[in-house]
């Protein structure tokens, strides 16, 4: 049996075995036993899909053409995955909180879910990926032929191999890539077998490794000696290539379509993260450990001429290892496979999700998307995808016709991939990224790249005329695609990626800040940018005690330090723990809201203690919940306004009552003093002039009499005061008995005037009267209203003023009585019509006759009798208006 | 020659009973009901004693007694001043406006009689 | 004001520690990729002429020794985060059980 028949069967033998592991593992996942499966070491090991057949073959032809130049396309990924905590960790988060399906799905969720740059995107990985496809299959390709060397003709077998492996990988990628609909799934099938494939390769690699150490070179020591004395024994690098490249590989990690797929959507457990930040970079250190050993053994053992890039191969077959041959062909093929296996799902999810179904979705029939058939639709569009993909690097490879343009196009794709890298990154810590940036830097930084590198990069005259390289395109030298803005002599890939990348970021930068995101883009850059403050950590992410002590924070911010601790402390007595702190059971959950919400309020408390232990984001039933709250706190504000309103009405009242009371107390003081006046002037008459007839010898007999008639007098005046007095006082006070009689008005106002008269000496006075209008019958108080009227004639007697004083009584008897007693003196100032009901009042001194009670009695004997008395503006004379109710007066007789 | 006293009252009665005790010991009495006139015969001559009564029609005794302090020539005129109220508010207001000296009425007529002698020679 | 009067005598100061290591820890995951980055880009200055350039193997010794290195710390400082972060994490979580 042939070698190539061997090496066919194992080949056959080893995709069989690939498959049965991944019917296994789907078999066992489907059970729910997902424990292994799911573990961090096969999360890590599934990451090794970024070392392809270019890295498994072509580190070493790496080696030998630029000495240790390979090493920067490990040393990138393994400073990425040391420094997890910067970008890894919110890029999963995100993913997993987003339900990211691919690189593509994440700039066009974080940039308003647009799918203009799904679609550009997706373009990009495609055209990215491709031709890595078409190297692993040239790479499968050429290790056959290694083997088949001797048995037929190559030429033929070529495109078959490709086409065979091509053919098999599409299958495998359909079986197991496209069982569920949700992209955002694990493929436990598939990541198994990645994982298999992971510790194949580097088995393979590391096999070579030992032999070419210990079996060829015989030691470590021998072996540093054989370097040593090689064409690579001197360091020689060149010292942009080797920082360049070293970004250029830390970005293509965190940008390629497949990495992107394993690192992040089939991520299951945010905690795999910290086992990779150490394991991956190990398992790149091993892949690259051997590699200067095999290229110098290689130069040493083969024939000058023999293709470097797989000395891996070679080199145990020129020692008759055919074992170790077929196994290290073994790890190039697992290093192919999966690379193409993954980078199929990876593009098919792209190019189905953000350019089939739309399309699909524009042109079917209306309805379409509410009957059942969509979920055919994507696996198809997806399974068709993947054909499509694979096929495509297939064509690729067969068009390109394999050599050396393969061999430059990992890293022209890694700077093509890399493109992505400011979206990203901008899209994850920058809120002031928009859609618009994002296009324009991904537009100039795609098209600096396709001029700069990838249309030169299939030889001069397939894409780009050659004058344009030497000459640039219409003659402007400086846009000659290896030396822009007339910048010469860098080294091709430096340059287009330098201003790639340099044009891209100012691109995206710039446009960020001259444009303006949409609402959604606004959303979704808060929630990408803060995705920590808005999604859960998985379970095991944090345990209890980081949960209690966030609940503990928070606490104390809400509760105030000494408060927080009192009720923790509490609370983990009660749990029987000591010194700690208290697990978050439900209960002692509860009881940490409600005492939030003492202070914020239940619905805030429930999403406060939600956001830390549970779970979500802020629902919609919380925010509802807080907008109820809101609408209550604003209706007891209202209620407190309402409140304070009537403490304000209260307050003024009260202040009311105490002007009122003091305005009483000034006016009993008042009163007091005016009583004492009107007493003591009285008396200090008749003291002095009873001391004087007391003390006065000889006094003239008419000169006693004189002074006696004063002390008359003034004992009167100080009775009549005192009678008023207690007039008033009763009828102040409500105690005054009426004594209800019927009569004539005439007969009143009769009885008043003759009093009125027989009160003063002469009667200067005259009073005119309509008999005929006085004849009311009247039922009252007779004596009182008499009062009155006595008291109005006596005023009009004392203070009418004119030469000849003249008093008019009119009466008009309607629905009430109305007399109005009118004189033709200058009447009463306008100011004083006020005072002049009051107690004391008297408008004017000069003739103070009475002590100014008389109108005040008026007023209250009125007010007894149920009628008024007012002062007539508008009127020649002092004119006063008695009024009696309807009831009093009776119709006439 | 006899001291004169100015007496501004507004109680005809208690007029008459003032000038007949004042009058009766040799001093000439001078009345007046209304403080504005009794102002206007200030400037004219000045009396030796101001007897004021604090309720008067126009302008209270209070406001007559300010006037006269704040004129230089009357700022040290003998001011007896008499009211009805009696209040102890109604003395420091009086005190206040630069009374000399205070009688609430009723007053006895021995009392006035020394209480204006001794203003009358003390201004001697 | 109370908290300060009061936050050393109480017996959460446990609590106070560990959320400060923890803090710690994290910087240390954040400047160990500097770290690297560092110690990777010094062959810049490594000069290629003659005989007095840098050997092969030493460049080897030294670029893997830094790897070696960092791969150690890095397990390290996972490890101590794990640790710290979920003592009851799911057993599949094999690191943290270390």
């Amino acid at each position: 049996m042939s070698m190539l028949n061997t090496l066919i069967a194992v080949c056959a033998a080893y995709a069989l075995f690939l498959f049965a592991i991944a019917f296994a593992a789907e078999r066992v996942a489907l059970r729910g036993r997902t424990g292994w499966l799911r573990s961090p070491v096969v999360y890590t090991l599934s990451l090794s899909i970024y070392c392809t057949a270019w890295t498994f073959y072509g580190a070493v032809g790496s080696a030998v053409r630029s000495g240790f130049e390979y090493l920067t396309i490990y040393l990138g990924p393994s400073l990425v995955l040391v420094g997890w905590w910067w970008i890894l960790r919110k890029l999963v988060r995100i993913g997993r909180a987003q339900r990211i399906t691919s690189v593509a799905d994440l700039i066009s969720s974080r940039y308003g879910k647009s799918n203009l740059l799904g679609v550009g995107v997706t373009i990009l990985a495609v055209v990215g990926t491709t031709p890595y496809i078409a190297l692993q299959l040239q790479s499968v390709t050429l290790s056959f032929e290694v083997f088949a060397a001797g048995d037929m003709a190559a030429g033929e077998e070529k495109g078959h191999t490709a086409l065979w492996v091509a053919a098999g990988l599409a299958l495998f990628t359909v079986i197991f890539g496209t069982r569920n609909l949700d992209a955002n799934e694990r493929h436990n099938g598939v990541v198994m077998a990645i994982a298999v494939e992971a510790v194949v390769k580097l088995a393979a690699l590391l096999a070579v490794g030992v032999f070419v150490v210990w079996g060829v070179s015989g030691g470590v020591e021998q072996t540093l000696a054989r370097i040593d004395a090689s064409a690579l024994g001197r360091w020689r690098i060149d010292g942009g290539r080797w920082a360049g490249l070293m970004l250029l590989s830390a970005a293509a990690f965190l940008c390629l379509p497949r990495i992107f797929q394993v690192l992040v959507v089939e991520n299951d457990d945010e905690t795999h993260l910290r086992t990779a930040s150490w394991a991956f970079p190990l398992y790149l250190g091993l892949m690259s450990l051997f590699v200067v050993p095999i290229a110098v053994a290689g130069l040493d053992l083969l024939p000058p001429g023999s293709n470097p890039d797989l000395f891996v191969l070679t080199v145990p077959l020129s020692q008759g290892r055919d074992g170790l041959a077929m196994l290290s062909f073994l790890g190039g093929f697992s290093s192919a496979t999966s690379m193409v296996i993954v980078a199929a799902i990876a593009l098919s999810t792209m190019v189905s999700n953000h350019v089939v179904m739309p399309l699909w979705l524009r042109f079917a029939e209306p309805g379409a998307t509410v009957s059942g058939d969509v979920r055919n639709v994507v696996l198809t569009s997806r399974r068709l995808s993947i054909i499509g993909v694979v096929m495509l690097g297939y064509l690729y490879y067969r068009l390109s016709g394999g050599g050396a343009a393969l061999a430059t196009i990992g890293l022209v794709s890694f700077t093509g991939v890399a493109q992505v890298l400011p979206a990203m990154l901008g899209g994850i810590f920058w809120r002031g990224a928009t859609r618009v940036g994002a296009l324009t830097g991904l537009t100039l930084g795609f098209g600096c790249w396709g001029y700069t590198l990838f249309l030169p990069s299939f030889g001069p005259g397939v894409f780009l005329p050659e004058a344009w390289m030497v000459h640039g395109p219409f003659g402007l030298s400086w846009l000659r695609p290896q030396a822009l803005f007339g910048i010469g002599g860098m080294d091709p890939l430096l340059h287009a990626l330098f201003w790639s990348m340099a044009l891209n970021t100012a691109g995206f930068v710039a446009a960020s800040l001259a444009s303006f995101p949409t609402p959604l883009e606004r959303l979704q850059g808060a929630q990408f940018v803060h995705v920590f403050d808005h999604s859960p950590s998985p379970r095991s992410w944090t345990g209890g005690a980081a949960q209690a002590e966030d609940l503990m924070i928070m606490a104390q911010r809400i509760l105030g330090a000494p408060d927080a601790r009192a009720l923790f402390e509490r609370e983990a007595r009660r749990q029987g723990l000591h010194g700690g702190l208290p697990d978050p059971t439900p209960g002692f959950l509860e009881t940490l809201e409600r005492e939030l919400a003492g202070s914020v309020g239940a619905a805030t408390a429930h999403a406060m203690v939600g956001q830390i232990v549970g779970g979500m984001s802020v629902s919609v039933e919380d925010l509802m919940a807080v907008a109820d709250e809101t609408a209550q706190m604003m209706e007891y504000s209202a209620r407190l306004r309402a409140q304070s309103q009537e403490l304000a009405r209260t307050a003024a009242q009260l202040r009311e009552a105490n002007a009122k009371l003091t305005r009483l107390s000034v006016q009993k003081d008042a009163f007091l003093s005016q009583i004492s006046h009107e007493l003591r002037t009285p008396m200090t008459s008749i003291r002095a002039f009873s001391e004087i007839l007391r003390d006065t010898e000889g006094l003239a007999p008419e000169d006693q009499h004189k002074y006696a008639s004063i002390i008359h007098d003034e004992a009167i005046r100080l009775t009549r005061l005192l009678d008023d007095l207690l007039d008033l006082s009763v009828l102040e006070n409500g105690q005054v008995s009426l004594n209800l009689r019927e009569g004539l008005l005439s007969d009143v106002l009769d009885r008043a005037v003759a009093a009125a008269a027989a009160d003063e000496t002469g009667a200067r006075l005259r009073i005119e009267r309509d008999p005929a209008a006085e004849q009311v019958w009247l039922n009252t108080d007779l004596d009182r209203l008499s009062q009155v009227f006595i008291n109005l004639v006596a005023n009009a007697r004392k203070y009418c003023d004119a030469v000849r004083p003249v008093l008019e009584i009119r009466v008009s008897a309607g629905e009430e009585v109305v007399i109005d007693f009118i004189d033709n003196g200058q009447g009463i100032g306008r100011e004083a019509r006020d005072m002049i009901f009051e107690k004391f009042a008297r408008v004017s001194d000069q003739k103070a006759g009475g002590a100014g009670l008389g109108l005040a009695i008026c007023r209250q004997i009125m007010v007894r009798l149920g009628g008024n008395i007012s002062y007539l503006s508008g009127q020649p004379g002092a004119a006063f208006r008695v009024v009696l109710p309807a009831n009093i007066a009776l119709a006439a007789q | 020659m006899s001291k004169h006293v100015l007496l501004i009252e507004d109680e005809p009665n208690i007029i008459e009973a003032i000038s007949f005790i004042l009058t009766r010991e040799g001093l000439r009495v001078e009345t007046h009901t209304d403080g504005t006139t009794a102002n206007a015969r200030l400037r004219e001559r000045q009396p030796d004693l101001l007897i004021l009564d604090v309720m008067l029609p126009g302008k209270s005794g209070y406001d007559i007694l300010r006037e006269l302090r704040e004129e230089a020539a009357t700022a040290n005129l003998p001011v007896l001043m008499l009211t009805a109220r009696g209040q102890t508010r109604d003395r420091e207001m009086a005190e206040r406006a630069g009374v000399s000296a205070f009688m609430s009425k009723p007053f006895s007529n021995a009392e006035m009689l020394e209480m204006v002698r001794s203003l009358v020679t003390s201004r001697a | 004001m109370s908290d300060q009067v009061d936050a050393p005598r109480k017996p959460s100061v446990f609590l106070e520690r560990q959320s400060y290591r923890r803090r710690r820890i994290i910087d240390a995951a954040r400047v160990l990729p500097l770290l690297g980055l560092l110690l990777w880009l010094i062959p810049l200055l490594w000069t290629d002429e003659g005989v007095a350039g840098v050997r092969s193997s030493t460049a080897i010794v030294y670029l893997f020794s830094v790897w070696l290195v960092l791969v150690v710390l890095s397990c390290v400082v996972s490890t101590a985060l794990a640790f710290r972060d979920g003592p009851q994490s799911p057993p599949h979580d094999d690191e943290a059980a270390q």
